[in-house]
């Protein structure tokens, strides 16, 4: 018998809207001792499976519309709440995605780690203490003594996830059920997780439900792979299975998705569009403190329609580079020396004339775009802001971009939060593109999208970049998507930089161990391979 | 930590000061004077009246010598109340008002606080709407009627409660305290309600049910903290702002607190007293505003890290 046996299972929310059935009769099951990986875009059903097993879906909206899940042979969907409080956090434990929040701000980590101790066994004080220090000890948090009565912002993004770890383990369950419990990580951070995770199961040898929205992630580490797309599950079977020998288009797809090939370098030799020399971007921390030195005598040039890529972890100064050529953060000393114009000096409107041959695209789309503005008005502000449009021809000149970077024109008059997050960068896309930039500076521009959706906007940044002979900076974490789409790749720490080359220099003769490390911690290399 | 306090005490100087000056030269402005409603006296009385309040001196130099005796923590001697100084009328009333504001203080912040927060368990439901539409009626229910109303029911047909006084029978405080603070109460509920809905919709809560955590502890150990924040915040524009709003209270249930003297104080062109009582009032407001704050991020880890490296 397996630990966790899934049948039918079907759970919709039931809006004003209509009924959504979010998962829509899925069957599955979790071994003792293995790694099961359910894999799906946001809004497959993925997280909602698994938390409406253990009541944490608010119903309503939420509503069970039939199927079984037993645990131990016992039902629990049929289970009263105060029976499954019993099995949370004693039986079946879960981390989730963003450790950032998932940790209570006003306790310290300490009184959250032993709280799940004293509502499911009889234990005293120290003995309390005594465990969840060994146990932060397990996890690799340093210094448990004094780190017991931290509170949450003082750890780090992967000390939190440590945590999260610790408190999910400290009453030894028997099923762990982690939500992306690396999406929100640094790649090497992610791979010292994922390490810790399987580590941990396998000493154990527990029952473990990975969910992901990346099949790259759970490659190294996963027994079994469900794939989920729209409630329903396509396609599962064993890791082996899934990977080399998958039949359902969609995980084929999502395979595709991967990127993995290097970009052929460029022909010729180009000249140089931005010059930067000995760029330092520091951030004052008040009196009588070394300031923060984001950018640290900084040099490279880029060429005119390359796609440098831009590597490091989060804190190594990738993205105040960006900003510093922008002239976003102020630049301490150094020269960015743009088509022949220093720009750390240019002001007014100089610098408004010249802010228009450069744009930029954020990460988080739906912050970065205004919700109270359509999608014409964002698009038409920059043309009409920047003249290339008159007050006439702004209709024409919106609807163009829309067709250029993907976008249906009957969208015209939506808001951003209408749009899926791809479609959000599909119009941030646009935005920049809008006063016909000669440069653009891409910050993370996919980290925040589902594989498949990063692939397309991939694809659809390269073409644009063709179409419009664009010079890009390409800044990311993740190594695999800077390989794809970059001419030239640096790898920047702690604000300086420590290695560059071509994709394929860098990933076959890496020369730093820097960059090996960043390398080794790519998730699923074995598939590159 | 006092980094920050001295800098909002240094920040509140200007402002006071600003208030002071605009007060003191309206109340000039307005048409009348203190002496203008007595019978005509003699000229040299008057004169004699004017060269003891210092009214003969030029405007200006009238200002500079009012600031001179304020920086001594001297309000001047009161016109309407021969012989007494500022001083001692806001010393006073001032126990009498603080007394009353403190409870209606309390009466806010446990039925507000309380109805807040049932209401944010279940939004958009009748345990949701009932406290909140007692609470959009607080706000909108001026003290001079809801005063009155309590007073019929309780003071005179259920015979339960005193209709007046202070401090002379038992119980005779409760009504006040109610008609005080019911508006505070209603802004407090909408208050919680907003700051617990935004703190129970946290990703650490969702932890602390998969912890296994009964609901009632999720709620008191987990969101109250940071759902109250916003409330504690209030409190300290709220209590100056029952001390400088108490007059109608004080009027209706005839307590003999601050609030009649700067009313009062007004019609009677009491130049000194008026001026005594604005800068008192407003110097409270700064001082509870500066107190709150100091809670808020007190209670909030993260800015209480910040306090302790300024």
């Amino acid at each position: 018998m397996s630990l966790l046996e899934v049948k039918d299972l079907a759970v919709s929310f039931v809006t004003r809207m209509g009924t959504n059935k979010a998962v829509d009769g899925i069957s599955f099951a979790v071994d003792t001792g293995k790694i099961t990986a359910i894999i799906g875009e946001s809004g497959s059903g993925k997280s909602v499976a698994c938390y409406s097993m253990l009541g944490l879906v608010p119903m309503p909206p939420g509503r069970i519309d039939g199927g079984t899940a037993l645990f131990e042979g016992q039902d629990l969907l049929q289970m009263s709440e105060s029976q499954l409080r019993e099995i949370r956090g004693r039986d079946i434990a879960m981390i989730f995605q963003d450790p950032m929040t998932c940790l209570n701000p006003f306790m310290t980590i300490g009184k959250q780690l032993v709280e799940p101790l004293f509502y499911h066994k009889k234990v005293s004080k120290e003995q309390a203490k005594k465990r969840a220090l060994e146990l932060l000890e397990e996890v690799g948090i340093r210094d448990p003594e004094t780190t017991f009565d931290n509170y949450p912002h003082q750890f780090s993004g992967g000390m939190r996830q440590r945590v999260m770890i610790a408190m999910a383990l400290i009453n030894e369950p028997k099923l762990l059920i982690a939500d992306e419990p690396t999406t929100a990580l640094d790649v090497t951070i992610q791979a010292q997780i994922l390490k810790l995770i399987a580590e941990l199961q396998t000493k154990r040898d527990i029952g473990v439900i990975f969910i992901s929205h990346d099949l790259a992630v759970v490659a190294d580490i996963a027994d079994q792979i469900v794939v989920m797309q729209q409630g329903k599950i396509v396609e599962g079977g064993d890791s082996d299975h899934i990977f080399h020998h998958a039949e359902h288009p969609y995980t084929r797809k999502l395979l595709a998705a991967i990127p993995a090939d290097s970009k052929t370098p460029m022909e010729g030799e180009p000249e140089t569009l931005i010059e930067v020399r000995n760029l330092c971007t520091w951030f004052d921390q008040g009196k009588n403190k070394e300031p923060v030195k984001a950018v640290n005598d900084v040099s490279f040039d880029i060429k005119r329609g390359e796609v440098l890529g831009l590597v490091g972890e989060s804190g190594s100064g990738k993205s105040t580079i960006g900003r510093s050529i922008l002239r976003l953060v102020p630049v301490t000393s150094g020269s960015v020396n743009f088509d022949g114009t220093d720009v750390t000096t240019l002001q007014g409107g100089d610098l408004k004339n010249f802010r228009r041959r450069m744009q930029m695209i954020f990460q988080d789309p739906f912050a970065s775009l205004n919700p109270r503005m359509t999608v014409f008005d964002t698009l038409a502000e920059p043309l009409l802001l920047h003249g290339i449009e008159t007050r006439k021809s702004v209709a024409s000149g919106v609807l163009k971009l829309m067709d250029d970077v993907g976008l249906a024109r009957n969208f015209v008059r939506k808001y951003p939060h209408e749009f899926s997050g791809g479609q959000r960068q599909r119009i941030a896309i646009g935005r920049a593109l809008a006063t016909r930039p000669e440069f653009i500076v891409a910050d993370e521009p996919v980290s925040a999208l589902d594989v498949t959706i990063q692939a397309q906007i991939l694809d659809l940044m390269q073409h644009l970049g063709k179409e419009y002979g664009l010079t890009m900076l390409f800044v990311s974490h993740d190594l695999a998507v800077v390989r794809h789409l970059a001419d030239r790749i640096l790898v920047l720490y702690k604000g300086k930089i420590v290695e560059q080359g071509s994709g394929d220099d860098l990933f076959e003769r890496p020369q730093q161990d820097y960059t090996r490390q960043l390398l080794s911690s790519i998730p699923g290399r074995a598939l590159l391979e | 930590m006092w980094r920050f306090v001295g800098i909002r005490l240094l920040q509140a100087i200007p402002v006071i000061l600003a208030v002071i000056t605009v007060t003191f030269f309206l109340v000039r402005v307005a048409p009348g004077g203190p002496f203008s409603a007595e019978k005509a006296v003699l000229p040299e009385v008057k004169a004699a009246l004017e060269a003891q309040y210092r009214l003969d001196l030029p405007l200006f130099q009238q200002y500079t010598a009012y600031l001179g005796d304020l920086a001594q923590g001297e309000f001047g001697p009161s016109f309407k109340y021969p012989g007494r100084s500022v001083n001692e009328l806001i010393g006073a009333g001032l126990p009498v008002t603080a007394e009353l504001g403190f409870y209606a203080l309390l009466v806010a912040v446990i039925i507000g606080g309380f109805a807040g927060v049932i209401a944010a368990l279940k939004p958009n439901t009748a345990q949701d709407y009932i406290p909140m539409t007692a609470a959009m009626i607080g706000i909108c229910m001026p003290s001079f009627l809801l005063g009155p109303l309590l007073v019929l029911v309780f003071g005179i047909y259920l015979d339960w409660l005193p209709v007046s006084g202070w401090g002379d029978i038992p119980g005779d405080k409760i009504l006040p305290a109610i008609t005080l603070g019911s508006g505070y109460a209603a802004y407090i509920a909408r208050l919680s309600r907003a700051g617990m809905l935004e703190v129970m919709s946290q990703d650490y809560i969702r932890t602390a049910r998969a912890k296994g955590l009964p609901e009632w502890e999720v709620v008191v150990k987990h969101g109250l903290r940071g759902g109250l924040i916003p409330v504690v915040a209030f409190l300290g524009p709220a209590f100056a702002g029952l001390l400088a709003g108490s007059f109608v209270v004080e009027t209706i249930f005839q307590i003999p607190g601050l609030g009649r003297f700067y009313v009062q104080a007004a019609f009677n062109r009491d130049y000194t007293m008026i001026l005594g009582t604005t800068v008192f009032l407003s110097t409270l407001i700064v001082l509870f505003n500066l107190l709150s704050d100091i809670l808020a991020a007190w209670m909030n880890p993260r800015l209480r890290a910040q306090f302790g490296e300024n």
